[in-house]
């Protein structure tokens, strides 16, 4: 059988097997139950003292979203401060400069959001010191805080009928210390083995072969790549991410980096099923999630491998399939899968150009982001299934004649009008601002934003919209964003398509806690069966994937018809 | 004001957790287990260094295997793609120029034989590899420039393959670097003979 496709398969089932044993882990975690880490606890009980966290202090949903988006305003003034001010701080050897404000307003926001989209080049735009206590800790800390609201919704779900969610800042420090650091050091030293740089002495220059001068810029890239991977942020090291070489040097890094996108994301759905005992529940979401990733990357790696028919008209030889954009040790299905798992996930690191890929690929990938719950970000993509599923109960309690419940509460108005709200959010912030920009991009021809005329030309906005709204971070990267409108409307985007559904959904989930317990009886609509999944798939499908069927249809699939 | 004075200290507290617990465990790490003491990996040749083993260099001489074409000219300070969608006219008409640019230097070759790799630019820009079959093709061009036999060189050529990780994932692939270097070893071999 062809090795690329072994490869793909290879991803896959270390996925499955291995995301089941860690959403245990994870879920005895944030129960704090005894597990293999507990050496961990002095380090724990540090953090506790020396930032005066009261570890036994219960906060009710309204004060954890006070402390969850305290913390972010804090770390949107700590970004901002240190990006502009980069080029006299330390650890600065190859001399890069500060970033214009506008270009350190969206690189801020971007990775407080945990979505990394990037409008500067790892090389030349940050120092390793921003690059580390910047990007690097935006990625632990930022990822952190998505899982500390799912662990905050959990323990919402699991109790009968509460007040109180947990406590932020221990869910916080939990995810760092027993899940993400890790996770990372066991990636990044099978990177650094691998050859992944990990210094501070700057760039090396040589003389090649043919005596022409090379510069190779490096640094402490084996930090930042585990992090980027395991906590769906996607800001890679360099400015071409893992399709570059030093960043991703071979077959088995691919493979490992491609794992490390999705382990958490399909961990985190078990640790649901495992926290409030609702195994079968989570197995049927698992289950709808992972047949809408597996259809997207079975069409994708078959158009990827099937190459551009544009090229085998020119009557060469295309036998690896559409390498434009692509790395020959990685090939094009691993590609393909990387391209599908990226999007799935919020987490948006690239080991190919997306923008050359076939239209096809290039819309499921949208298509990805904008329903944007298929596994999803660390924590926040099951928070969007559970909007759905929010919508769904209550869709299919109306359609039965009975009381809509979910897991023993009354799914009721205010609960109902809080999930629209935070999935109608989505299309409307993409689409309003895909049409603003190709209204300008239209009315100014020569405004030279697009790489690419015609179709995927208005695929690269919209992708770049998707992108933002979803917190995704990859792009079309032929599309020049970094100017002043593309850095502060993506902003814009950024910052409501992160904090809006996280609001709403703890919101949710804090109002469903409080209401009183409902026992399971005869008349309960049963969420863990094969028609209520078929249910919340529909009703995604519905909401989520027509909302952008028109706008798909002038970009990638007008793209696709005109190939 | 409490939550702001916490997440002021919470922050720097991450800082020495991630910098103590995991930056240094890993610089660490390098300097015990990587390649080349958490540096990029070099290539040497008559004890100079030529190159970085993983970042693709420029080659134009014939008597070298020429890698991938690079949207930035394999500037290793500034990776990039070109980012050309699949029916752009321009982009297509850049092909076409490599593809004939490509029989005009190898002028055995049909146009069905030109890999398609050959032709159309990495993702990175600084790809190192090229496929066997771009190797291939390449022989004949480097034998003759060289003044060795096409077996010769295709021995050499088929040294540097390797196939996919533990033999079953993955593509096949030859580092341009690695080869050129070895062709150069193995004429200054000859040359000594």
């Amino acid at each position: 059988m062809n090795t690329e496709i072994l490869g793909v398969i290879l991803q896959w089932v270390a996925l499955v097997a291995l995301s089941y044993p860690l959403g245990r882990y994870i879920a005895k975690v944030y129960k704090g139950e005894r597990t293999w880490l507990d050496f961990m606890s002095p380090v724990e009980r540090w953090i506790y003292k020396a930032c005066g966290i009261r570890p036994d202090e219960e906060m009710d949903w309204k004060q954890f979203l006070k402390a969850l988006l305290t913390v972010n305003v804090f770390w949107f003034v700590w970004g901002m401060v240190l990006l502009v001010c980069q080029g006299w701080l330390p650890l600065n050897p190859d001399g890069n400069g500060g970033q214009s404000p506008d270009l350190a307003f969206n690189t801020t926001i971007s990775f407080m959001v945990n979505c990394n989209l990037q409008h500067y080049s790892g090389e030349s735009g940050l120092t390793y010191f921003t690059q580390l206590f910047v990007i690097m800790l935006f990625q632990f800390v930022t990822a952190a805080c998505g899982m500390a609201a799912l662990a905050g919704i959990m323990k919402a779900l699991a109790a009968k009928t509460t007040k109180t969610i947990g406590n932020f800042w221990v869910f916080m420090t939990k995810s760092v210390t027993r899940i993400l650091m890790p996770l990372s050091l066991l990636v990044g030293i099978l990177l650094v083995v691998n050859g992944t740089p990990m210094s501070f002495d700057g760039k090396q220059t040589i003389e090649t072969l043919e005596g022409n001068e090379q510069v190779i810029s490096q640094g402490p890239t084996a930090a930042i790549v585990p992090i980027k991977q395991l906590g769906t942020n996607g800001g890679g090291y360099y400015g071409t991410n893992s399709s570059h070489p030093l960043e991703n040097p071979n077959a088995f890094t691919n493979i490992l980096e491609c794992w490390s996108i999705l382990i958490l994301p399909m961990a985190m759905v078990w640790a649901v099923g495992f926290y409030i005992c609702r195994r079968k529940l989570a197995a049927w979401i698992y289950g709808v999630m992972l047949f809408a990733f597996t259809i997207g990357i079975c069409v994708s790696v078959s158009q990827e491998m099937g190459g551009n028919p544009q090229i085998d008209e020119m009557g060469i030889a295309q036998d690896l399939g559409s390498m434009e954009g692509k790395e020959i040790r990685i090939g094009s299905g691993a590609s393909a899968m990387w391209g599908m798992a990226t999007t799935a996930t919020s987490n948006g690191s690239v080991n190919s150009m997306h923008d050359s890929q076939t239209p096809l690929s290039g819309m499921l990938q949208m298509l990805n982001m904008q329903i944007n719950c298929w596994f999803g970000g660390v924590g926040v993509g099951w928070m969007n299934y559970f909007a759905f599923l929010i919508i769904a109960v209550f869709i299919s309690g109306l359609m039965v004649g009975r009381t809509p419940e979910f897991l023993g509460k009354k799914v009721e108005a205010r609960e109902m009008k809080i999930a629209t709200m935070v999935v109608l959010m989505h299309p409307l912030l993409i689409l309003v601002g895909t049409g603003i920009a190709s209204a300008i991009a239209a009315i100014n021809p020569g405004i030279g934003w697009l790489n690419n005329p015609s179709f995927h030309g208005l695929s690269e906005m919209l992708y770049e919209y998707t992108s933002s709204a979803a917190n995704n971070g990859s792009g079309f990267e032929g599309l020049a964003d970094n100017t002043p409108f593309w850095n502060i409307s993506t902003g814009i985007v950024l910052i409501t398509g992160r904090y809006f559904p996280i609001i709403g959904q703890v919101a949710i989930a804090g109002l469903l806690a409080s209401k009183k317990y409902i026992p399971e009886s005869a008349g309960t609509l049963k969420t863990d069966t094969f028609t209520f999944s078929l249910m919340t798939f529909v009703v995604i499908i519905i909401v989520a994937a027509l909302s952008f069927f028109p706008a798909l249809a002038l970009g990638p699939i007008a793209d696709y018809l005109s190939l | 004001m409490k939550n702001l004075w916490i997440s002021l200290k919470f922050t720097l507290v991450m800082c020495v957790v991630l910098t103590i617990g995991y930056v240094l465990v890993l610089r660490l790490a390098a300097a015990v287990a990587s390649p080349n003491d958490g540096e990029a990996p070099v290539v040497e040749l008559n004890g100079k260094v030529v190159g970085a083993a993983n970042v693709g260099q420029k080659f134009t001489g014939n008597i070298y295997f020429w890698g991938r074409p690079s949207a930035v000219d394999y500037n290793g300070g500034a990776s990039g793609g070109s980012n050309k969608g699949t029916n752009n006219p321009e982009y297509l008409a850049v092909v076409e120029e490599r593809i004939d640019a490509f029989l005009n230097a190898h002028p055995y070759l049909e146009r069905k034989d030109v890999p398609a790799e050959m032709v159309t630019a990495s993702g990175s820009g600084l790809d190192p590899d090229i496929s066997p079959r771009g190797a291939e093709v390449q022989i004949r061009r480097v034998a003759e420039a060289r003044g060795m036999t096409e077996e010769q060189v295709r021995e050499i050529v088929e040294e540097t393959v390797r196939g996919p990780w533990l033999g079953l994932f993955g593509t096949h692939k030859v580092n341009v670097l690695q080869l050129n270097v070895a062709l150069d070893k193995a004429q200054n071999r000859q040359l000594l003979e």
